[in-house]
């Protein structure tokens, strides 16, 4: 019942590089600072460096204790500290206050700090201010690519969405330049570069910047990728809002998967334990199901149960009763709320609706509104408009709770921004003629049931198609981005035809499961694959908490 | 840009920036050059030992060997968890340092091959570039102390700053806008910086993020004053409230905001806020208020103390459970009564892992004395049990729970001490 893998599929390069890569670099900078020393994480960093470096290896390099940057005072003994933290201003703080609490006591210590994946200078001017520059020594670990998956690499930079989308601040874009900078090095150069949206023009253009600086040998190197296109979330927020049916982006939205593993409670182990549970390609249950509308998996589970009861290795998963009993009771649940969906009619205004939000969730949200405004995701509706059969489908798609109470409101922006004629013109909608059959899915549309082709990944296989943007003048016009393709022919003629089928996806912004799902059957259909770099795994409620202004 | 002969000769010959030789080694060019052909042959070098991925994660809980964990064992262990020092990994001496560059756009090599582009991109590149390339290289070395961040000083006209600012716009690096904004924050008066800043979205964007971030809440809101952006100024000033946590400093904050240029339905909002706090505060001191509410919606006896001792149960307010059962009959006498029964009480208390002393209260509550011994002997509530027996003048099951309290304890003796009380008529 799972997608097979096609026989000709082109290889994947190997990715489990860049972790070795990011290890070794960060043994190195540890070393840096020789003798015991205890090491303070930043909580956002601590799932990744998991997956890098696990505590054993930390403790060869003279890591003693480890501790968490919080707000609690440290207390730590130790003569040399060391932090491991993104360029955050408030982490500079933190330390400046460990510091001259430190030298207030007439305590002096050696203090490094390793900004990931690199140092900002808002960052050293406040470390200036407090006083402490001169008393730390500063480093960078150039950490920026983690794979989650054999195609799929994440910068873990949820913030990117809101730093970038809702205030203007480019200070990423250096990131990803050196990312995809990295990616050339080790896999040799892009022969076709296509994109779309200001951030990713930007992106392109300074990373092109730095490899002309470069003048590397890897230039002459042999293409092992031959595509690469870059996006901006900005212009598809229909499909990171709407709430995901294929399995994994299901439980993404359930659950909320981090760094590639899921954290099951005692509510769904139903015992006093909790589990974690790595979701991964290796996982062979796993990654038959992760790709399927959800209204299979149940089905499958049971049949799989039958035939691999005794021989199922405990090791690998949740024990499949467990995951029978979840499937089964969250996903009934699921459907039925699916189905009262598309019965209810809810016209209501953007003021009522404001009100009626501010009034559950707390005041506050009035700034999430303005927010919301500012990034273009909300729109007061004009007068007179009425909503079109087609734009109520789509907005019913969105369940997630909070972001399912402004669906009215969404409702405008899907025609503020042109939905409407986009999705004519890309024929996002597909006509449905009988029953579409999920379990032999025909087209991108099955990771919503059929009801929708997610519109960057139409895009993504458009411009494929025709190796250009061209005929695609009026969907750009409508979209209000800009667009750009680039092909070196020298480069190209170095590709074999393997790696001519191999396309690097750059989600600037993040990109959802259902994405994923769409492009890999795509890739599939077309006998093309497809490797994921997202800024960061997101979805539904991770966009609206982007937005919120709510403070933890 | 003019810079005199002397001042070049000085600038060149400075220690802080490697100068450019003839001699191929010290070329930071073909050092990368070296670290690149190195980079391809990376794979002999590394381990190969992949296959952590699936033992770091335990399937039965807790991530044994994860950062969270030793995090956790570290917050609670009292002692240190002293592992045999291991013997160190002999250093590579490969050194990494070169893998893909520097992170800052400019670096030094970029510098050193005489691009000849105009003006303020040279500058810009030696001012900025602090090469953090040597946080990777041995090689190049760090002079202590030596570190040069951003020497933007000499761009002191102000045609020369607003030539920096475009560049590091046209560079597209929020990082270096940034970096140049910081610059001219401190070196322009803030009129003259607002003016400029005015027509340049890219870069004006880049500093309301920055006072934001950094807290310099005065400037920020001088800045929209003065680019009359009225809903922001309130929306910013708004923001604030969620800085402050004393519900009162809260309020009186929230006060100030009413009257600011929302747009009309915020400003309904905002004054929607306010009252709600200042109820909230009213609220919060006093517990009599939820009184008002059950005799204003007419809610049932029992639902409501049901509900207000799990809610205190939970928040631990034991002296506010204490109250709540608390009634003075009309001579002013008081007595505890429940109308759910103790019983009740003390399982939904127990259930909040309230601790022994507050269960031993509530059990001894209970009327009927069967059901207070199974409870009192069930939540280990010794005293009470030890009184029961007392009471109903049992000594065999007195002497049956003797065996249950610990050795040497306070409640052994108490046992002792009845059990050889000559005053005590015991039936068994």
């Amino acid at each position: 019942m799972a997608f097979p893998h096609r026989l000709d599929a082109p290889e994947l390069p190997d990715f489990s590089m860049l972790k070795r890569l990011a290890r070794d670099q960060l043994i190195y900078l540890l070393e840096q600072l020789p003798g015991r020393k205890d090491l303070f994480i930043e909580a956002d960093l601590m799932s990744p460096l998991d997956r890098i470096a696990n505590v054993s290896i930390l403790k060869q390099h003279e890591v003693d204790k480890l501790y968490k940057v919080e707000n609690k005072p440290a207390l730590s003994s130790s003569e040399q500290l060391c932090f491991l933290v993104r360029p955050r201003i408030k982490n500079m703080r933190y330390i400046a206050n460990l510091v001259n609490a430190d030298k207030t006591a007439g305590r002096t210590r050696k203090y490094k700090v390793i900004f990931s994946p690199q140092k900002f200078y808002a960052c050293e001017m406040v470390l200036e201010e407090e006083g402490i520059y001169g008393d730390v020594s500063c480093d960078e670990w150039a950490f920026s690519l983690l794979p989650l998956d054999v195609d799929l690499l994440s910068m873990e930079l949820p913030e990117f969405f809101r730093d970038y989308f809702l205030e203007g601040d480019q200070r990423w874009i250096n990131t990803v330049a050196q990312a995809l900078h990295l990616l050339s090095t080790l896999y040799g150069p892009f022969p076709n570069c296509y994109g779309i949206g200001r951030c990713a023009k930007m992106s392109y253009e300074l990373w092109k910047k730095l490899e002309d600086e470069e003048d590397s040998e890897s230039k002459g190197r042999r293409p092992e990728i031959g595509h690469i296109f870059l996006l901006d979330r900005d212009m598809d927020f229909v499909t990171a809002l709407c709430s995901q049916v294929v399995y994994e982006g299901l439980v993404d939205d359930t659950f909320r998967i981090k760094c590639g593993s899921v954290d099951f409670g005692p509510e769904v182990t139903s015992s006093d334990k909790s589990l974690k549970v790595l979701l991964n390609a290796e996982d062979k249950v796993f990654s038959e199901i992760r790709n399927e509308h959800f209204s299979n998996v149940f089905g499958f589970l049971s049949q799989k149960a039958r035939n691999l009861q005794a021989q199922y290795d405990r090791r690998r998963g949740m024990d499949i009763k467990q995951m029978k009993n979840f499937v089964s009771q969250e996903l009934k649940g699921l459907k039925q709320e699916h189905r009262l969906l598309s019965l209810r009619l809810i016209p209501k205004d953007y003021r009522s609706l404001k009100t009626q939000y501010l009034q559950s969730y707390g005041p506050e949200h009035l700034l999430t509104f303005s927010n919301l405004r500012r990034a273009g995701l909300l729109t007061e509706q004009a007068p007179g408009d009425t909503l079109t059969a087609m734009e109520s489908k789509v907005s019913k798609l969105v369940t997630d709770k909070a972001a399912g109470k402004i669906t009215d409101a969404f409702s405008s922006l899907a025609k503020r921004s042109n939905f409407r004629a986009i999705s004519k013109k890309l024929n996002l909608i597909p006509r449905v003629d009988g029953e579409y059959d999920l379990k032999v899915p025909r087209d991108m549309a099955y990771v919503f049931s059929g009801a929708y082709v997610p519109l960057s990944c139409r895009i993504i296989e458009q411009v494929l198609e025709r190796r250009s943007w061209q005929g695609l003048d009026e969907v750009v016009r409508l979209l209000n981005c800009i667009e750009f393709a680039f092909t070196d022919i020298t480069k190209e003629d170095k590709a074999s035809s393997e790696s001519l089928r191999l396309i690097l996806v750059v989600f600037l912004g993040g990109c959802t499961f259902s994405e994923i799902s769409a492009l890999r059957f795509l890739g599939r259909e077309k006998g093309y694959r497809f490797i994921f770099l997202t800024t960061a795994i997101t979805n539904s409620a991770r966009l609206m908490e982007a937005m919120s202004e709510v403070k933890a | 840009m003019n810079r005199t002969k002397g001042d070049e000769e000085e600038y060149w010959n400075s220690s802080k920036f490697k100068a450019f030789t003839f001699d191929d080694e010290d070329d930071e060019l073909s050092q990368l050059k070296e670290s690149k052909r190195a980079v391809n042959s990376l794979r002999d070098f590394v381990d190969d030992d992949d296959d952590d991925d699936l033992e770091r994660v335990s399937w039965t809980g807790e991530p044994v060997g994860s950062i969270s964990w030793s995090i956790k064992e570290t917050a609670g262990s009292s002692g240190s968890t002293h592992e045999g020092r291991e013997q160190l990994k002999s250093r590579n001496s490969f050194s990494y340092a070169q893998l893909p560059k520097p992170t800052s756009t400019y670096s030094l090599s970029s510098f050193f091959k005489g691009r000849t582009r105009p003006g303020s991109f040279q500058s810009l590149s030696d001012a900025l570039s602090d090469t953090p390339a040597k946080s990777y290289a041995p090689e190049l070395g760090r002079p202590k102390g030596e570190y040069r961040v951003c020497s933007l000083e000499r761009f002191r006209s102000l045609q020369d700053k607003l030539q920096l600012l475009e560049e590091a716009v046209s560079m597209h690096d929020g990082n270096v806008i940034t970096a140049v904004l910081i610059f001219l924050k401190r070196t322009l008066s803030k009129e003259i910086l607002f003016r400029e800043l005015e027509v340049r979205q890219v870069a004006l964007r880049h500093l309301i993020h920055f006072l934001k971030e950094i807290g310099d809440q005065k400037l920020l809101l001088d800045l929209f004053r003065f680019l009359d952006r009225t809903e922001e100024l309130a929306l910013s000033h708004y923001r604030e409230h969620l800085n402050i946590q004393d519900p009162e400093k809260r309020k009186e904050f929230l006060k100030t905001c009413i009257g600011l240029p929302f747009s009309a339905e915020d400003c309904a909002h905002i004054q929607d806020h306010y009252t709600l706090l200042e109820r909230q505060i009213i609220i919060e001191g006093t517990f009599s208020s939820p009184v008002n509410l059950k005799k204003t919606f007419k809610i049932p006896d029992k639902q409501y103390v049901l509900t207000a001792l799990a809610a205190r149960a939970k928040l631990r307010a034991w002296q506010d459970i204490d109250a709540l059962f608390t009634t003075k009959n009309w001579l002013g006498y008081t007595k505890k009564r429940a109308p759910i029964g103790f019983h009740r009480v003390v399982e939904i208390l127990h259930k909040n892992s309230a601790p022994v002393q507050i269960l031993q209260e509530y059990v001894n509550l209970v009327e009927d004395v069967d059901t207070k011994l199974n409870l009192a002997t069930k939540f280990k509530c010794h005293d009470v049990v030890i009184d029961t027996c007392r009471d109903l003048k049992d000594r065999q099951q007195l002497l049956a729970y003797r065996s249950k309290v610990d050795k040497g304890s306070a409640e052994e003796e108490k046992i002792d001490t009845l059990l050889s009380s000559s005053q005590i008529r015991w039936k068994n």
